[in-house]
């Protein structure tokens, strides 16, 4: 790589903090791990991304295609001061969330992906990554906006999101923020997690990062249907 | 009366179907149950559809109609049945009385509801509409909400905790787990749901005391049964499952017109009728599907429907008695909790269920040597109630 024009192509990154990862005892029991992950992992994640992107149902298709669009991007040095959080259940990848900063004061936050479905992951994930805006970042507010309808109810709606003039990065939608002050009267009731996660749990999630097949990809997301016919 | 027979039964899985128009449902369910039966070139003479609300949630009205001509069932007659929650079994009662009368001799009887055409709050808003317009609804009163006060009422007048209302939602989400037809296919936990630290925020409450996990789904379904005599069953070649007995009551419209709102007088006489009719009692009963919208009716059901005295219930529940091997197995198909509830569908999806469990054809969830089954199914808060008493002959 001729890194004399590559220094000019790659935008520069601001220096942050690392989000600790945390653990959440879902509704089956079973402990999410919520951790960051860097560049490395992005290949691991793409394949989890890759079957979505032929799921219409909840706009999962444009969600996955801009997933992987701004993973590739990062790992290729093409997206600017973005982070991304992951969550695994035994080593399981269930969800991808990614943010990326604005300025010192503002991130915008970009996708939830939630591989698993009917355990709020999705709602878990993107808590964390308000988590690590807000109160790891010092982010003043994250600009937000949704792609499917659920996720307009479990943002917008649930947390009470405040609209904002002009228009988020992500296709020029309306942005929605979330404050400081709307965040942490949310908290209690929408950011779970414990801390540390003990050593084992974290030991299963870094030793790796396991991808579901293509077919169960399809059938977590799209449900029964795929079991029996009709 | 001619005896009642179930000659066939058919169902497709309940869950967010957006591919598949109500009338598709109902098709697809109904061909399940004609090609169970096997009847050859007999024509069917009457369908029945238990439906609560195609035109507020799919803008289509004359469902029954489009089905005979969808299953080219023509000059069937076909008519649809609306009775809230209860509109499947409401169906089930008709065609049960078409057969049983000597009017017809065969008789499709199918549910359905396509509810996730909407948004959530759209579809509680359309159920809501069944309540009183003056007394309930502008007040803002919602199933959910009428359900979150009987449960505050029950609870406290028979000593059932929180503690008790998971203990439904985890016994039901265990067996939808292995029922392939089943919206929910998830093993939840006490802790993940309740007496974790954190659970408030995986169940969040909906109508205090009630909780997301004590609440059904909102799905899309069908389901079919055929029905006819027992002189034509006999010759299809299927075990003989009888509707041996058939109740159906009604109480005030509003909650708050009741003495005592905890009374629910309707189940009580419906399954009274039942039981009665079929010449059975309780304690004869192998499995039963109650009608678990939240996981608090299926406890005072349970005790309504006579299997345990007023009170006892969830002690029953708590031992271990209503779980799949146990003396009583109620809702061994997950019930509306796992298996879902498009509205319409219940109450024939329940007899698909005992249908299977009386013929021993329920795979995994199937309940030992089950030969008497028994459904509510729940109309409006407890207004309009039917209850089906199903027995298998030797």
């Amino acid at each position: 790589m001729d890194m004399d024009i590559e220094i000019y192509l790659r935008p520069p990154e601001m220096e942050t903090p690392p989000y600790p990862p945390k653990v959440i005892t879902l509704a089956t029991g079973k402990p999410m791990v919520v951790r960051q992950v860097d560049r490395d992992a992005v290949p691991i994640l793409l394949n989890a991304v890759k079957p979505t992107l032929d799921i219409e149902r909840d706009y999962y298709d444009i969600v996955g295609a801009r997933v992987y669009a701004e993973l590739l991007g990062w790992y290729r040095y093409r997206v600017r001061d973005e982070f991304c959080l992951i969550g695994q259940i035994d080593g399981l990848l269930v969800g991808i969330v990614n943010t990326r900063s604005y300025s010192p004061t503002v991130d915008v936050s970009l996708h939830t992906l939630a591989i698993e479905r009917g355990l709020r992951i999705g709602a878990h994930l993107f808590a964390a990554k308000m988590e690590y805006s807000i109160e790891y970042l010092g982010r003043d507010e994250v600009l937000i906006t949704a792609e499917s309808p659920i996720g307009f109810r479990r943002w917008m709606i649930e947390y009470g999101l405040e609209k904002r003039d002009g228009q988020h990065e992500l296709g020029g939608a309306t942005p929605y923020a979330l404050t400081r002050a709307l965040y942490f009267r949310n908290k209690d009731r929408l950011v779970a997690g414990e801390r540390p996660v003990p050593p084992e749990l974290m030991e299963v999630a870094e030793r790796e990062i396991i991808v579901a097949s293509e077919d169960d990809i399809l059938e977590k997301i799209l449900g029964a249907k795929r079991r029996v016919t009709q | 009366m001619r005896p009642v027979v179930v000659a066939g039964v058919g169902m497709i899985p309940f869950e967010r179907r957006d591919e598949d128009s109500l009338v598709d449902m109902l098709a697809m369910a109904s061909w399940n149950a004609i090609e169970d039966a096997n009847l050859g070139d007999r024509s069917v003479d009457a369908v029945y559809v238990g439906n609560m609300a195609s035109g507020l949630f799919n803008h289509q009205e004359s469902v029954a109609s489009a089905l005979v001509d969808r299953l080219s069932l023509m000059p069937a007659a076909a008519e649809r049945i609306e009775n809230g929650p209860a509109s499947g079994g409401s169906a089930v009662k008709n065609g049960f009385l078409g057969v049983a009368s000597g009017y017809y001799d065969i008789v499709l009887v199918v549910g359905g509801e396509k509810m996730r055409e909407v948004i959530g709050p759209k579809a509680t808003d359309v159920v809501a509409c069944m309540t009183h317009p003056e007394a309930e609804y502008i007040y803002g009163v919602t199933l959910p909400a009428l359900a979150g006060m009987f449960a505050r009422l029950y609870m406290d007048k028979y000593n059932i905790t929180q503690e008790h209302l998971a203990m439904v939602a985890i016994k039901n989400q265990e067996n939808g787990l292995l029922n392939p037809y089943a919206h929910i296919q998830m093993k939840i936990t006490m802790e993940g749901i309740l007496t974790h630290p954190q659970a408030h925020i995986n169940s969040p409450i909906v109508a205090d005391p009630l909780r997301l996990y004590d609440c059904c789904p909102v799905s899309d379904g069908a389901a079919a049964v055929l029905l006819t005599t027992e002189e034509i069953a006999q010759k299809l070649k299927k075990p003989l499952v009888k509707i041996a007995g058939v109740g159906q009551a009604t109480d005030t419209h509003t909650l708050q017109e009741r003495s005592d709102p905890t009374d629910l007088k309707a189940v009580r006489i419906a399954s009274q009728q039942a039981f009665k009719m079929a010449g059975l009692k309780p304690k004869d009963i192998h499995v039963a599907e109650l009608h678990d919208a939240f996981t608090i009716l299926e406890i005072a059901e349970s005790e309504h429907a006579g299997f345990f005295p007023m009170g006892k219930g969830a002690k029953a529940l708590a031992d271990g008695e209503t779980r799949i091997g146990g003396k009583l197995p109620i809702n061994p198909s997950g019930g509306l909790k796992a298996r879902g509830h498009p509205v319409g569908a219940t109450g024939v999806a329940q007899i698909v269920e005992l249908v299977w469990q009386l013929r021993g054809e329920a795979g995994e969830r199937q309940v030992k040597d089950a030969s008497n089954g028994f459904s509510v199914n729940f109309g409006g808060f407890g207004n309009n109630v039917l209850a089906f008493v199903l027995r298998r002959e030797a």
